[in-house]
């Protein structure tokens, strides 16, 4: 997840140097009375420590701001958000167990005959739904085809589409919905509107008008399909995350000083805006591995003889009371490619959380 | 770097409101639901949507079928036990050349509503059926009646008379039938549906007719909630030999076979007619004798594109013989479908019975597994076109997914290769028929033929036969109509019987649609029930069931 | 904020015509229905051609679209296949599936609000890790394997309640399909409020009520879980339409003739006035549920203002 992220941030900020980290750094002071206002109104004085705000924060103004503490003499001050997240990034546990996780994911879906040497479409109907034999540590499938060789083999297609299906999912859903929720006025009725638009589409019909024209056996227009249906969610959550950050005194402080409006938007914005974005990013990538299966099941998906853990799950599902092991081995290699995925979501929003520094 | 969160922060207790919240909701779904309450003496049965209105000739499918052989009885009855086409209301029906009948109904037969059931109550229903106004999907069974093209142009266009010629009533049990040709065994069709008299309520006020529909059976509607439940109740004044045993059966529609079968391990359900597969393990466990599993009258096949020209040929014959010998159909319907099917080795079906014309062994050794000829067959019919093969079918209704994979497994590992053949799933039925219907199939593909009645004519000519309504591989072979033209015009049954055999032999040395496997019909059912059975057309025969 | 609500209504006019055309276009791109209304026959051709043309299908797609929408703004929402009022479905479906996903998002907002905080309060605690398994197995374990076991369990095992849901759908016989329904929203709304609540508890405005000595917790939910919602509640905002209109599983297992399986038929057999109906229903739902959500963020957050 970061490290795609990183080069494109490092580029528009490289396109606009200015501004040093001043950001909104003593920006509790002049702006909050205007937002405290209503607050001290609406729920009383103690509900959100109105009036005390503005005394509680002046003394550490670092809290928010990373970037004036990075803007010692370590760091150039542009990048110093981004780099100092990559810093912690490095030596979190969490994050290293969940990459190596992902990398052997990756090794596997690239090398599947590296640790299966069976054949994924090979089955014996005669041992049909066997439970674990000698050679066969996770039984065999409806076909008789051996499961393990099957789960490894089925990490190819849906690594694939889970990763680049969440990837553009939420490449588009957060910029679209942060442009929304940043701008307001037409944009945001314009972008959220379309956005529902998109959402009122049942996935069986977009599935069999779009994908039952594609004849290739390619896992892409699966992944075009679940980008084009995922984005509109995404973009709700970055927009409702980008409409409360923005009103953030610090946001509010940089607009003052003149910070244009990409600027504010990436390096103000997003770093505080993110999580939920990439909560919800992790969870769908299991749902999206998932989905592909429902669209496979539905004759518009990956055609057949792919092998993906979806599609074994939902085949497994209907033999629940039969065979059980059927769907625990792939059910178990997409928890565990959720949770790698999770816990580098949670590593990567750690490493952005200025607070936690 | 710290995480957590500051020290006075941390719970030690949990709020007590969320978990009030949760005690809640966890208690509160534990007293949900009933017992779905059941009326002394009625089965609780269940069902699916019908697809279309209920009028008799304008249902094709077997849950509507369900509802009409219930609350309708024609001129012919099919044994339930047998088969045989029985006179039902038909006192007699007399022809002296095939083509011309007297038909004589019994004496004192009403409809629900009192009205008595004459022999305009027949024509009037058989002219609205024939009608295209009336758009009714079973309008093609008229198409013997002479007059047809006049009520029903094949340009889809205005009708240029509004009743069947060929149709005449000549006192209240009395009407003849003139057919366009001789059909000797057209007597036996009767007992279709589509035959069914109608009252006059159905015309003087349809749509109150379809919110609850009159008819003359054993049983009578008493309420119907479209999409959700039909009520039906013994009618007390029915005259005939099946006479309800039981007060009523409320049919239930349910959208997922495994959901009603649920219900009947909990209780609440009396009689599912469909055990889905993937229950099938278990079905003597949970219930013990109360299931059945019987031959119903339909086959499946793999049906070849004989227009394409890749697959057609005599060359490809041998293909298409060999592909069929690479199906090791005995272990498919055993793993796959824990042996609710059986495997085919003719094109007709185990419950026509041989006096019917059902012949086991028919298809010969092409009917056989055997992967060494098999292999050699393919190789000298210059092996699959391109190599490859797909098997398309339709991935909404049923689960063909499962058998489709496992036929072609089957193939590929007689051919040593894992991808010669694979499946090729369609989205919808409609794209899938609209595929067949233009031509565009690229491979063989599944095709499932259920009877309309339990006649061998009807497994073959609507499907083999040049043009008929249901070959969809567009396969045609003058011998083979030939053949069926003269087992129509025979006088005797044996002899048209015989007739058929023939022409089903030229399927044999053909191939066009190689044989799968013939379908059983399955049932499970609870204490309550007794003397439960299931119809040729795989349907229980409600009327004769006890409750309690 | 009363002109904002307005002009947000008055959006749903040009949202209503485009999601209607497109909807009706793509139900045109699916092909012709008319074959799979005769089962496995090839159907008559005459009777065919009538019934397409009863059903404008032998016209061209705008004069299709503008017939359906001269029926619209006539009342008339067109007929199912089964010769039933696509008005009488939604009448049935749109009741059953309210209540239904009303059970889900009460379920997934009681407890996954509820575990939420409790794992972001304690994390990396027993409690945290035992929500991570539980998100992990709500996201890999099929709606369909969870629905068919509790299913059995609740159903037939300890008979606790009815294994289908019976034609009138009360909210008894709704709450274990809720439960399922919302299972894979729960994952979603628990790790989305943890996280919202590692955060925040971390703000000043917390440490501030720590320091005034409140009570912990009113600093929970008054403070710290009343900021933390918003990205929970745009969440469930996007998740009521999904639910309504794609509990086809669930609804399936349960035997629930609700807007999923409605449509699922609708679109299975190309029937585009149940299709477009439905769909447009639930478009307006979104709408609605977001602009609801708009409104509370600024209840929850007062510096978020409409103008």
């Amino acid at each position: 997840m970061p490290e795609p992220f990183d080069p494109r941030y490092d580029m528009t900020e490289a396109i606009a140097p200015a501004g040093g980290g001043g950001g909104g750094g003593g920006g509790g002071g002049p702006v909050d009375p205007a937002a405290s206002g209503p607050q001290a109104l609406k729920g009383g004085s103690i509900l959100n420590g109105g009036p005390p705000r503005g005394p509680w924060r002046l003394p550490l103004p670092w809290r928010k701001e990373p970037g004036r503490r990075l803007g010692g003499p370590a760091a150039p001050t542009g990048r110093g958000l981004w780099t100092d997240a990559w810093h912690d990034l490095r030596r979190n546990p969490i994050f290293i167990v969940s990459a190596l996780i992902i990398l052997f994911l990756v090794v596997i879906a690239i090398w599947p005959q590296l640790i299966a040497s069976g054949n994924p479409y090979h089955g014996d109907l005669a041992k049909a739904q066997d439970g674990p034999a000698p050679g066969h540590p996770f039984g065999y499938d409806l076909q008789g085809r051996d499961v393990y060789t099957r789960t490894v083999y089925g990490a190819r297609a849906s690594i694939t589409v889970g990763i680049c299906a969440t990837l553009g999912a939420a490449l588009l859903g957060s910029a679209l919905g942060g442009l929304a929720g940043y701008f307001g006025g037409w944009w945001d009725a314009l972008l959220s509107r379309i956005a529902d638009v998109f959402f009122g589409i049942p996935i069986l019909l977009g599935g069999l008008v779009f994908l039952s024209v594609v004849t290739s056996g390619s896992v892409w227009p699966v992944v075009g399909f679940i980008v084009l249906l995922g984005w509109p969610q995404i973009s709700r959550i970055a927009r409702g995350s980008v409409v409360t950050v923005k009103e953030h005194d610090y946001v509010q402080a940089a607009r003052v000083l003149g910070a244009s409006s990409g600027r504010t938007l990436l390096r103000h914005i997003a770093p505080n805006a993110v999580a939920p974005v990439i909560v919800v990013a992790t969870i769908a990538l299991g749902t999206y591995i998932s989905l592909e299966a429902t669209l496979s099941f539905l004759g518009v998906g990956l055609k057949p003889p792919t092998v993906s853990w979806g599609i074994d799950i939902s085949s497994a599902a209907a033999q629940i009371r039969n065979a059980p092991h059927m769907l625990l081995w792939p059910a178990g290699a997409l928890s565990i490619t959720v949770l790698a995925f999770i816990m580098l979501g949670d590593a990567v929003r750690d490493a952005l959380d200025p607070k936690l520094r | 770097m710290r995480r957590g969160v500051p020290y006075s922060l941390r719970a030690r207790h949990s709020v007590p409101a969320v978990v009030l919240i949760i005690t809640t909701a966890t208690t509160v779904t534990a007293c949900g639901g009933g017992d779905g309450g059941s009326d002394a003496g009625v089965i609780r049965s269940s069902w699916g949507d019908p697809p279309n209105p209920l009028e008799p000739a304008n249902t094709n499918d077997v849950q509507g079928g369900k509802v009409l052989d219930m609350i309708f009885r024609g001129l012919k009855r099919y044994d339930p036990r047998t088969g045989e086409a029985k006179d039902a209301l038909a006192e007699r029906i007399d022809s002296s050349d095939q083509r011309n009948y007297t038909i004589t109904l019994k004496k004192g037969r009403r409809f629900a509503n009192g009205e008595k059931v004459t022999a305009a109550s027949f024509v009037n229903a058989w002219n609205y059926g024939a009608r295209i106004d009336h758009k009714q999907r079973n309008a093609y069974f008229f198409e013997y009646i002479e007059g047809y093209d006049k009520v029903h142009p094949a340009s889809g266009g205005a009708p240029t008379a509004k009743t069947l010629s060929g149709l005449r009533v000549r006192d209240d049990r009395t009407f003849t039938v003139r057919l366009t040709q001789k059909f000797s065994t057209w007597p036996k069709t009767l007992g279709y549906n589509a035959y069914a008299p109608l009252p006059r309520a159905f015309f003087a006020n349809h749509a109150g007719w379809l919110r609850k529909p009159i008819g003359n059976g054993p049983y009578q509607v008493r309420s119907y909630a479209k999409g959700s439940v039909m009520k039906l109740r013994a009618w007390d004044g029915y005259v005939g030999p099946d006479k309800a045993r039981n007060k009523g059966v409320d049919l239930r529609v349910y959208t997922d076979s495994n959901t009603a079968y649920t219900d009947l391990q909990a209780g609440n359900l009396d009689l599912v007619d469909d055990v889905p597969a993937q229950q099938l393990k278990f079905v003597h466990s949970d219930l013990g004798n109360r299931y059945i599993n019987q031959p119903a009258g339909i086959i499946q096949t793999l049906t070849f594109p004989m227009y394409d020209r890749t697959w057609s040929g005599p060359a490809k014959a041998k293909v298409r013989r060999g592909i069929s010998m690479a199906i090791n159909r005995a272990q498919i319907t055993e793993r796959i479908f824990q042996g609710t099917r059986t495997p085919a080795t003719d094109w007709t079906s185990p419950v026509l019975r041989r006096q019917g014309g059902y012949e086991p062994g028919l298809c010969g050794d092409a009917c056989r597994y055997d992967p060494v000829r098999a292999r050699k067959l393919i190789k000298a019919g210059g092996g699959l076109p391109g190599g490859r093969m797909t098997i398309t079918y339709n991935a909404d209704t049923g689960s063909h997914k499962d058998w489709v994979d496992a036929v072609c497994n089957s193939v590929n590992t007689v051919l040593r290769n894992d991808r010669a053949c694979v499946g090729k799933p369609v989205g919808t039925f409609a794209d899938y028929r609209n595929k067949m219907a233009g031509k565009k199939m690229t491979g063989p593909f599944r095709a499932g033929w259920q009877m309309d009645y339990p006649l061998i004519q009807n497994f073959l000519q609507p499907l083999y036969y040049t043009g008929a309504s249901s070959n969809d591989g567009h396969f045609s072979d003058t011998g083979f109509d030939r053949l069926v033209n003269q087992a129509n015009a025979a006088s005797a049954d044996g002899r048209a019987i015989a007739g058929f055999r023939d022409a089903e032999k030229i399927l044999a040395e053909q191939m066009p649609a190689i044989p799968l496997w013939y379908q059983n019909g399955s049932a499970g059912y609870s204490r309550r029930l007794s003397e439960v059975a299931l119809n040729q057309f795989s349907v229980p025969v409600y009327a004769q069931i006890r409750v309690g | 904020m009363g002109r904002y609500t307005l002009r947000r209504l008055l959006q749903m006019i040009p949202v209503f015509i485009g999601s209607t055309f497109l909807i009706f276009f793509m139900v045109y791109a699916l092909g012709d229905p008319v074959a799979a209304l005769f089962g496995d026959k090839a159907p008559d051709p005459a009777t065919a051609a009538r019934i397409r043309k009863d059903l404008y299908l032998d016209e061209p797609l705008w004069r299709q679209y503008a017939h359906y929408m001269g029926q619209i703004f006539s009342g008339h929402f067109g007929t199912a296949f089964n010769g039933q009022p696509v008005t009488e479905l939604m009448a049935s479906a749109f009741p059953v599936t309210l209540r239904l996903t009303l059970v889900a998002v009460a379920f997934e907002m009681a407890l996954g609000i509820t575990l939420g905080v409790l794992s972001g309060l304690r994390r990396g605690r027993g409690l945290d890790t035992s929500v991570l398994l539980l998100t992990l197995v709500v996201v890999s374990v099929p709606t369909f394997v969870s629905g068919t076991v509790l299913q059995y369990l609740f159903g037939v095992r300890w008979g606790w309640a009815s294994p289908s849901v019976s034609p009138e759908a009360p909210l008894t016989e709704l709450l274990l399909p809720g439960v399922v329904l919302g299972l894979v929203s729960l994952a979603y709304t628990s790790r989305l409020t943890r996280t919202s609540i590692v955060e925040n508890a971390r703000a000043d405005y917390v440490r501030t009520a720590v320091a005034k000595g409140l009570p912990r917790h009113r600093i929970v939910t008054r403070h710290l879980l009343r900021n933390s919602l918003i990205p929970v509640v745009t969440f469930i905002g996007t998740d009521i339409g999904a639910l309504m209109g794609g509990a086809i599983v669930t609804e399936r297992i349960f035997n629930i003739h609700g807007v999923g399986y409605q449509l699922y038929q609708g679109i299975l057999r190309q029937n585009s006035p149940t299709v477009v109906g439905f769909v447009t229903i639930l478009v307006i739902v979104f709408l609605l549920a977001n602009l609801l959500v708009d409104l509370l963020y600024a209840v929850l957050d007062p510096r978020i203002r409409y103008a």
